[in-house]
């Protein structure tokens, strides 16, 4: 029965479909908007989950990887190519890459494809998970959370502190991302059915890889270095390798959902590179049980949605702080315990949520 | 750069970093008898300035630091009494995430109980302009109670560690815990012992450093992060060579606002943490062998 992991993913879409069709037959369409928003966080944690539940290696810098992907999104997309235009915005011009707009003053600004730029955004982001990750990767538990603390830190004030980056203002006039046709990453209103649908379909994609990587050699590697480096190293299993792999894949995760939810707002600002966002992706995993894909979305999608209503007013932070420390004393295994049986998780990797 | 201008510099340099080097020792002082880093640490700073801050509007200022830091301490034992046992099955990964989680509900509180206001105590004594001359350069008189105050923590710690008999319960529970609780040594109480120490200097800390730096809530995470590269820098654990490595980080922080902007100033003391924990992660001055055995 092969095609049977992929029942929770048509019934992820389904379910997707439902909401939409109840909210839009209610007139509540404008919760689309922030399901949308919360979605793109959810991706973020569930490629958390991937590092931290299966892998056992926290990160506290999913923050910098995400913000990685949204500000190469919003500089590339808001660069005026018509200006001075050299030998490189000529070549890009003539393969068709460039795409014209005009601004609020009715100026012809030209711009990167986002296509090349979300391509400009893996390699960065790729780049800075190597020299980062490879060295870090082999630190253990305190040192790896303050490595990738100090890194999630540099990319905040980098971002906050570069005149080039927007400062502490960020970038307010991002373009939408035409995918194909009318399909387009945009947050006006026109657009927010099919926007939707857009970020269903990239988490039931980012769901699917997670769940096939979750169950391949790769991901009994993956809880085999949870359980113990020395023992997984004896069988054979590369562990600095398994380690950062499984680093590169979360954070390009990160990176792409901030490069689409970038499109989808017009902008970022420094305040998505902070540490308390990455604090906030931490709590959402612990909180969907560690080693729990599908908790993980839920809950990603659940508390980012409430939190962006207002649900949580001037405690926003402290209740995810209440929330890590709750999980941890009350639940250590997420709220999750028993599933539903297409959601659950074939037996013997309880122990990895430990 | 002329010389008084370096000197300057310096001195800058040496009063943040004896605060660097107070939050470092707390980190040890936690991390000798638990083994874990609490990340809340610089959240005790912060609590610690902001309470004495309201404490002055009714009491004299000495009372209102010693007010602070008793509160401050009290906050810090039921912590760790509270986090000890509440965690079953502790390992590693949840204590992390235990602390992390305190560190942004303590951030919160204070948010909450105080504001978002930069706020200050006053100098303890003299003010701004009664800096002395030192070989050209001026040094205020807030900078010398700092150094003190720094001096007399680790001058006192030292002694307590090595001379008392709490003191040496607590490095018996460093050394191995199980063969100190075998002993007789209540391992429970001296975890809520460090836990109260480690928050009473971080007070202290907050306290003194307030006139010269002014408080904010949100000063806890870069004061956290700061003294856990010195920590590392001095080796961890080791609170004399945490000192040395406090000052240097100080140094090297305020010579860095010469070349870089001064938005890049954490960034500086962060890529050392990083370049330290990828290249030295047993300290200046630890041995790497001593530091392989204390991973077990």
């Amino acid at each position: 029965m092969e095609g049977r992991r992929y029942i929770p993913i048509v019934l992820l879409l389904l379910a997707a479909v439902g909401v939409q069709l109840t909210l839009s037959a209610c007139d509540a369409a404008y919760y689309l908007t922030q399901l949308t928003m919360s979605l793109y966080y959810a991706i973020v944690a569930v490629g958390l989950s991937l590092l931290m539940g299966y892998a056992g290696q926290v990160s506290l810098g999913h923050a910098g990887f995400f913000a990685i992907g949204g500000y190469t999104a919003a500089v590339l997309a808001t660069r005026n190519l018509a200006v001075e235009p050299g030998a490189m915005a000529r070549a890009l011009g003539a393969m068709g890459l460039l795409l014209q707009r005009e601004d609020l003053y009715g100026q012809t600004i030209v711009y990167l494809s986002p296509w090349v730029s979300l391509a400009a955004a893996i390699l960065l982001t790729s780049a800075v998970a190597c020299v980062i990750g490879v060295p870090v990767i082999r630190l253990k538990g305190h040192y790896l959370a303050m490595a990738t603390l100090g890194f999630g830190l540099i990319v905040y004030y980098t971002v906050l502190g570069a005149p080039g980056l927007g400062e502490a203002d960020g970038f307010s006039d991002v373009p939408g991302f035409r995918l194909a046709g009318p399909l387009e990453v945009n947050g006006r209103s026109a657009f927010r059915v099919q926007n939707f649908y857009i970020a269903c379909v990239l988490a039931a994609g980012v769901m699917a890889l997670g769940g096939n990587l979750v169950r391949s050699r790769m991901g009994r590697a993956l809880r085999a270095v949870h359980e113990g480096e020395e023992a997984a190293q004896s069988l054979g299993i590369h562990v600095a390798r398994a380690k950062f792999g499984v680093f590169l894949l979360s954070a390009l995760i990160a990176a792409v959902a901030g490069f689409f939810l970038t499109h989808y707002n017009g902008g970022i600002g420094p305040s998505e590179a902070t540490a308390l966002k990455s604090v906030r992706y931490l709590a959402i995993v612990a909180v969907g049980g560690m080693a729990n894909l599908w908790g993980t979305l839920i809950m990603g999608v659940g508390l980012n949605f409430l939190s962006l209503r207002g649900a949580f007013g001037s405690f926003d932070d402290a209740v995810f702080g209440v929330i890590l420390i709750a999980v941890m004393v009350l639940a250590p295994e997420g709220v999750f315990r028993r599933l539903p049986w297409p959601f659950r998780r074939k037996g013997g990797d309880d122990a990895a949520a430990a | 750069m002329s010389a008084e201008q370096a000197l300057q510099y310096c001195l800058a340099g040496v009063t943040v970093g004896s605060i660097y080097a107070i939050v470092a020792i707390g980190f040890n002082i936690i991390y000798n008898t638990t083994g874990i880093i609490n990340f809340a640490q610089g959240e005790f700073v912060v609590l610690g300035a902001m309470t004495a801050i309201s404490l002055h509007t009714v009491t004299p200022l000495p009372l209102a630091v010693a007010g602070a830091v008793a509160i401050t301490a009290a906050a810090g034992g039921l912590i760790g009494a509270g986090l000890t046992r509440a965690v079953k099955r502790p390992t590693v990964l949840r204590l992390i995430i235990v602390t992390i989680g305190l560190s942004i509900v303590l951030r919160a509180a204070v948010l909450h109980i105080w504001d978002e206001k930069v706020r200050a105590l006053p100098f303890f004594t003299g003010t701004e302009v009664s800096s002395v001359g030192f070989f050209g350069a001026r040094i205020t008189p807030q900078a010398l109670w700092v150094l003190g105050i720094c001096a007399v923590t680790v001058a006192g710690l030292t002694l307590f560690f090595r001379h008392t008999l709490t003191g040496r319960a607590m490095r018996a529970c460093a050394a191995n815990r199980t063969a100190a609780g075998l002993c007789g040594i209540p391992v429970g109480r001296m975890v809520t012992l460090s836990f109260t120490l480690s928050a009473a200097i971080g007070a202290l800390a907050g306290c003194a450093i307030s006139p010269v730096t002014q408080t904010q809530y949100d000063m806890g995470a870069p004061l956290a992060i700061k003294g856990f590269t010195v920590a590392i820098l001095g080796g961890m654990g080791n609170s004399l060579a945490a000192v040395a490595a406090g000052l240097l980080l100080g140094v090297l922080e305020s010579f860095s606002i010469c070349i870089f902007p001064l938005a890049y100033q954490h960034a500086v003391s962060i890529a050392v943490l990083l370049a330290v924990l990828v290249f030295r992660p047993s300290g200046l001055f630890g041995s790497r062998d001593v530091s392989a055995l204390k991973e077990h």
